[in-house]
């Protein structure tokens, strides 16, 4: 099979549509447009009978009931939703969420804005390998505590964190559990009676499904759970989330569902078996170091950091054919280094010579090859040009110096 | 963000890469930048004692694409000049020349930096009065 380029990496951002997912959305675009909430007429029904489909192939996924499906526009949405949506329902409750400084920005913005309306917000720093403590977590949490908002797997280092034993802690303080699981549901099994989870966001274009389509999983039993609806409207979605539904998203997330569901095991063992031999060969470069920890980890993630060498200036030898994302602030509008990374202890500078591989279904191992090759060369190349790398080289303690900030 | 040609041939094939002797007294060295911040730059230039043109200039640089193409293209520019006409090199020549986008304009501040302290250790190495200021961006 011939190599194609360019080469697709960074399926943390974005996954490409399965085209089976196309296939099984294209009828509702013109044929099938009815609206869900239609009641009295066939194109009503059809499109309705098509949401309840999906809602069960989702369902199914998850290991939850269709009834606790949620659809919203994305994670994005689902997040503000379940911290807010918890906030204002539980106010009675107490007014206090206990958080991580490695959240997905939406989770964190949305524990700021609870912080403006009156509530406390405990953000709690995580291990250098990018677990949180438990018992830190158990500590944090007070009689005034409703809400432990800490996310399945994190978007750029792929840590997966101890949700069975944070869901556990919740159970035994009365607190309930809400996972960021965007990057987890799909890659890896995600049961949320297993796993005690009580909300749950995530979003179909991580896992080959459509833009614009999300949900959040609101438990129905043991405890029931209820959000308060964050936009006024027509009180769909059981009053929580109003607004005509996004009839072919679904449908698509709803397929994307279920191919995961039926081909996520081989897809892990064959994607991690990939990052594995992409994180081998590169850990072969000096100074080279992989980001966050190794054994509770997504199965298509890797961050590794190449010291003395700029993230950006890195990717642009390669970016040509090879489409990932690094911690560099030069590729950020903020130029601040990625937060997570700083969140382990990274220095900056570490921070900034990071890259991101997110590898996917359509990765292919000759793609695999041509990555290892060509960051292989480019970061040997840039080191020559590096003041910093001759400086370590040299055994000049770089920390020493003096620099002037800008 | 798309680069332009000219920062893709700098970063491609950069000129002048390298290190000279920095304990020669016609050599000065300017180190710019912090690693924190994501970006350093070293600038050297040798100056011909006899015609007093700057004859060699090396760089190597820690940073984006465009702050290693501002500090190849600098080196280029500075080979044949005076180290008067030198320190009129101004960073928004170099975003002109290169084309850089507003976010990239720092990286050329931080060329125009690295001239100009390597000019100003040039000149305290031969007991001229360091110029003043010039890394206060
Ligand atoms: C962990 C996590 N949460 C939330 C989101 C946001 O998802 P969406 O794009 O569906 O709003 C993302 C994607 O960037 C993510 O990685
Ligand atoms: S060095 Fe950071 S943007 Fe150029």
């Amino acid at each position: 099979m011939e190599l194609n380029l360019p080469i697709y990496l960074d399926n943390n951002a974005t996954t490409p549509m399965d085209p089976r997912v196309l296939e099984a959305m294209l009828p509702y675009f013109v044929e099938k447009f009815g609206n869900a909430a239609s009641r009295n007429h066939s194109f009503g029904w059809v499109a309705e009978e098509a949401v309840d489909y999906a809602r069960e192939q989702v369902a199914k996924l998850i290991n939850a009931d269709a009834k606790e499906v949620i659809f919203t526009s994305g994670a994005t949405e689902a997040n503000n939703l379940a911290i807010k949506g918890v906030f204002e329902m539980y106010a009675s409750k107490g007014n206090h969420i206990i958080t991580a400084t490695t959240e997905h920005k939406a989770v964190l913005d949305a524990c700021k804005h609870v912080e403006k309306m009156g509530g406390q917000v405990t953000y709690l720093e995580v291990q250098p390998d990018g677990l949180i403590d438990l018992q830190q977590l158990e500590s944090a949490i007070t009689d005034k505590t409703i809400l432990i908002a800490i996310m399945y797997g994190n978007n750029e280092i792929g840590v997966i964190q101890p949700v069975k034993e944070i869901s556990a802690i919740a159970r035994k303080h009365g607190v309930l559990f809400f996972t960021d699981a965007t990057q987890a549901v799909g890659k890896v099994p995600v049961d949320v009676l297993a796993d005690g989870i009580d909300l749950m966001s995530f979003s179909g274009h991580k896992m080959y499904g459509p833009k614009g389509v999300g949900v959040l999983y609101v438990r129905r039993k043991n405890p029931r759970v209820k959000v308060t609806a964050q936009m006024d409207g027509g009180g769909h979605e059981r009053g929580m989330r109003s607004g005509t539904l996004n009839v072919t998203g679904i449908v698509g997330l709803g397929k994307a569902c279920e191919l995961c569901m039926n081909e996520m095991a081989d897809e892990a063992e064959r994607l991690s078996a990939m990052r594995d031999k992409l994180e081998k060969a590169l850990l072969q470069i000096e100074e080279a170091y992989v980001n966050g920890n190794t054994d509770h980890r997504l199965p298509h993630t890797a961050n590794i950091s190449f010291k003395y060498v700029e993230g950006e200036g890195l990717m642009m030898g390669f970016n040509k054919n090879i489409a990932l994302s690094s911690g560099s602030a030069c590729t950020s509008a903020s130029l601040e280094p990625s937060y997570v990374l700083k969140a382990l202890g990274l220095g900056d500078d570490l921070a900034h010579s990071s890259l991101r591989f997110g590898l996917g279904r359509f990765t292919t191992e000759d793609q695999i090859d041509f990555t290892i090759d060509a960051i292989t060369t480019t970061v040997l190349k840039l080191r020559e040009m590096s003041p910093l790398w001759e400086m370590y080289k040299e055994g000049v303690d770089i920390d020493a110096i003096e620099w002037a900030h800008h | 963000m798309a680069y332009s040609d000219k920062v893709i041939d700098h970063y491609s094939n950069p000129k002048n890469v390298g290190t000279l002797d920095k304990s020669k007294s016609n050599v000065g060295t300017g180190l710019v930048g912090a690693p924190e911040c994501g970006d350093v730059m070293r600038l050297q230039i040798e100056v011909d004692e006899e015609s007093g043109l700057i004859s060699d200039a090396k760089f190597k640089t820690f940073g984006c694409g465009s702050a290693i193409a501002s500090s190849s293209l600098a080196t280029e520019w500075l080979k044949g000049k005076t180290v008067d006409q030198a320190l009129a090199i101004d960073n928004m020549d170099i975003v002109e020349e290169l084309n850089l986008p507003p976010v990239k304009i720092h990286c050329s501040v931080l060329a125009e930096d690295a001239i100009k302290a390597a000019i100003n250790d040039y000149r305290v190495k031969n007991g001229l009065t360091e110029l003043a200021e010039v890394t206060a961006h």
